[in-house]
């Protein structure tokens, strides 16, 4: 029998991951395996994952990574890239990591246009430490944190990091996907590809925000979550291509 | 070799490039602007990277990076900087990434004054940052010990894959002297440095799990983190054993002893030569190195002579005198001898202080 | 022999440059020990400024030493702030120009020299400090005025066009010293 399809390389082979059923985390290192395969590239490939579930992939992926202090991914990344031009370096981060606490890195870093790919998770919520409240956290959500959902008066509103960065004139590439439907899946992949592309080519800094679900702290089965997604997430952070310097 | 005349944190910065650091990413803050300054104009020329971080904890995580990509990499900043570095510093030192850093350091605590100070040394030496690590920490008393020790802090820091710490007062780097540069390392040395350092930099190395490089500064087992922390623990054990260093002024047949680092046991062995030309059996015990403490140099001491010891510290309360009185015990009174704030320790202090004692002992 | 001198005046008198320039020179002149520590503080601009210089044929132990061998004052604060310093016979150098209140101690030497006009008189009032330098040099001898030219073209000789005008203060001021001391 002809073998069409197959794990890619940059999972490892031998375990299974330990992410929750319905969680996107695997899917979205599915994606970056897949391209990073595709484009021949874990010779050079080094990931700097961000604090939370993200810091799971650690023992997963079979490529080159490290792990960032809270928030800090956009700063190491820019240590590595800085010194070691040839690797091709990406951060894998949360919304509490890439929007709360480490805000100003990523701020600065997509600012100074560093020739590094950003792949940020937004799910709306803590999820390794537990449901607590994120700066992307929908109104009226609740979160451990915020046992009577978020409201305007304590919290604030949800913050739409590609439209921020969108005010910066550095960035390169600034889009936003989801892998709520295969489509979707595919157009994600599509922009993991051209981050990487971009950072291969000297653009400078590239971000992709996934809006992805979290079953276990919004207190869902998958199949909910993924309604969820379709109808309260993607109203609050709408799909596209927010900046694309190529185009422009 | 030529004598050049330049400032302590200029100094540092030099030597770092001679020492073949090829990164650093840094923060403004008086009194050690120089070093980033001096930097931004250096990198280039060789072939290295100047990076003003948006925070000093910016600044120690991108150092992190690129000496995780295995570039000898640096950072500097003074006490309230060098306190926001702990978190990146605590990652380096689990994480097993060599980086050296500087603190020129002021007055504390909080913003403290912008002046001269010692007040950082319990930070430096017991906790500069969560989770009990230690790292060796180097303290010049001159711009020409602040070259030398940068210098050799890069080869410390790669022998043991640990963060190593320069801490030296805001003196000595504001201060400019004579100094004598150590050799500037050829690109080829550096490109060999940087080599050695590929089986685990984090710069890709292909998709087989088991020949990956993996940068971890901290273990999901609780079996590998008792591991790492009991190797660790063995590193730090050897240091005492064989890398604590001091220097020993006039001991041997010494009364009273001082005890001081830095700019404050510079100022105590004038005053040492002072008390000998009056006949007075005085000596000095500086640490070079105040982490692992020199306690040796305390062990050789003739205690039936020595009637008492004084600690001179730039800090109030005392900090080092910690150390002094572990490493003394019952055998000899301590006495202290402090100034802080920003003050400098004045020459007329530490020989009342001391001429004080030898009433005291009469 | 330690000599320990303290140069104070408002920033922008270029006070600093006096010192590292003198420091340079000690630096160059053989095997003397030097150091040189600026006092810093929080403003750019204005405010007082001054530096310690201590030359030595031994180890300098005190960088920042509290009895001064010799004083250099460019303004009146400087020298209510620091003559109690001054050791007794120890060397005052004064912008005589600037500095008009009474010198009441009469265990010094008293240097004056009127270094802004002087320099006014040169077209350009930033050399004052250059003037004073030769003036402590011509004064003291404390290095070979040789040494302090050339230390003087090496580290303000970024502009070519202004170095005559240095070596021009410089000289001025030497003779001003040399004048005095012979006095």
């Amino acid at each position: 029998m002809e073998k069409i399809y197959s794990r890619t390389k940059g999972l490892r082979a031998d375990v299974v991951g330990g992410f929750c059923p319905g969680c996107m985390h695997s899917t979205v290192m599915k994606l970056i395996g897949e391209v990073l395969e595709e484009m021949n590239l874990f010779e050079r490939a080094a990931c700097v994952l961000g604090i939370g579930c993200c810091g799971l992939h650690m023992d997963y992926m079979s490529f080159d990574n490290i792990t960032s202090p809270h928030g800090r991914a956009c700063a190491v990344a820019t240590g590595i890239k800085r010194s070691s031009p040839d690797s091709l370096v990406f951060t894998y981060q949360g919304d509490g990591d890439f929007a709360a606490i480490g805000l100003g890195e990523s701020m600065s870093a997509a600012n100074r246009g560093e020739n590094i790919s950003v792949i940020f998770v937004n799910n709306g919520i803590y999820g390794m430490t537990g449901g607590q409240m994120a700066p992307t956290t929908l109104m009226g959500m609740r979160a451990s944190t915020a046992p009577a959902g978020r409201t305007a008066k304590e919290h604030g509103y949800p913050m739409h990091m590609c439209e921020i960065l969108n005010q910066l004139t550095a960035p390169a590439y600034i889009e936003r996907t989801s892998c709520n439907t295969p489509q979707n899946t595919l157009k994600t992949k599509k922009a993991i590809a051209k981050a990487f592309q971009n950072q291969l080519e000297g653009k400078g800094f590239s971000m992709v925000e996934i809006v992805t679900s979290c079953p276990t702290n919004w207190g869902m089965d998958a199949l909910g979550a993924l309604e969820y997604i379709n109808e309260k997430m993607l109203a609050e952070f709408p799909l596209g291509v927010i900046r694309d310097a190529r185009e422009g | 070799m030529a004598r050049i005349f330049m400032k302590g944190c200029e100094a540092i910065a030099e030597s770092a490039v001679r020492a073949g650091c090829r990164f650093f990413a840094g923060y403004p803050i008086t009194p050690q602007n120089e070093i980033p300054e001096y930097l931004s104009r250096r990198m280039p020329e060789v072939g290295g990277v100047f990076v003003q971080g948006e925070s000093e904890i910016a600044s120690v995580s991108m150092v992190y990076g690129a000496a995780s990509a295995g570039c000898r990499s640096m950072t500097s900043s003074s006490s309230p900087g060098i306190a926001l570095k702990s978190e990146g510093v605590s990652y380096c030192a689990s994480a097993r990434v060599p980086m050296v850093y500087a603190n020129i350091s002021r007055g504390g605590p909080g913003v403290g004054s912008i002046q001269p100070a010692q007040m950082d040394y319990l930070q430096a030496t017991k906790a500069s940052g969560n989770g009990g690590f230690e790292m060796m920490v180097f303290a010049p008393a001159s711009v020409q010990e602040a070259a030398d020790m940068t210098y050799k802090a890069f080869d410390y820091a790669d022998r043991d894959r640990n963060p190593v710490l320069i801490l030296c007062d805001g003196v000595i780097g504001t201060l400019m002297e004579p100094v004598e540069l150590p050799e500037m390392k050829t690109s080829e040395e550096v490109a060999a440095i940087k080599n050695s350092k590929k089986p685990w930099s984090c710069i890709g190395h292909g998709s087989d799990y088991a020949t990956r490089a993996w940068i971890q500064p901290g273990q999901w087992s609780t079996v590998t983190q008792q591991q790492e922390n009991e190797k660790a623990a063995a590193l730090y054990e050897s240091w005492r054993k064989n890398d604590a260093r001091a220097e020993e002024y006039l001991t041997e047949d010494a009364e009273v002893v001082i005890t001081a680092y830095g700019i404050s046991a510079r100022v105590s062995k004038t005053v040492v030569d002072i008390l000998r030309a009056r006949g007075k059996k005085i000596g000095l015990i500086r640490p070079i190195t105040v982490h692992p403490f020199p306690v040796q140099s305390f062990e050789r001491l003739d205690y039936s002579r020595v009637k008492a010891v004084l600690d001179v510290e730039m800090a109030i309360p005392a900090l080092m005198a910690q150390d002094v009185e572990k490493a003394v015990g019952d055998r000899a009174p301590i006495h202290t001898c402090l100034c802080s704030g920003g003050n400098i320790m004045k020459k007329e202090r530490v020989l009342a202080a001391a001429e004080k004692l030898f009433e005291l002992v009469k | 022999m330690e000599t320990n001198l303290l140069v104070a005046g408002f920033g922008g008198q270029g006070v600093m440059v006096l010192g590292k320039l003198l420091s340079h020179a000690a630096c160059d002149s053989g095997q003397k020990n030097v150091t040189f520590f600026p006092s810093y503080g929080a403003e750019q601009r204005g405010g007082t400024a001054n530096c310690y210089v201590v030359i030595s044929d031994d180890a300098i132990g005190v960088p920042v030493g509290d009895t001064m061998d010799d004083l250099i004052v460019m303004n009146d604060p400087s020298l209510n702030k620091f003559i109690g310093a001054l050791k007794p016979s120890g060397n005052l150098f004064v912008n005589s120009s600037i500095v008009k209140e009474e010198i009441k101690r009469s265990d010094i030497s008293v240097v004056k020299a009127p270094v802004t006009e002087l320099s006014l008189k040169l077209g350009n009032p930033k050399v004052l400090n250059v003037i004073m330098l030769g003036v402590y040099v011509g004064y003291t001898n404390i290095v070979d005025e040789a040494v302090v030219e050339e230390v003087i073209a090496r580290q303000l000789g970024k502009n070519a066009d202004l170095i005559p005008l240095n070596r021009e203060a410089f000289h001025m001021g030497l003779d001003i010293g040399k004048e005095r001391r012979k006095a």
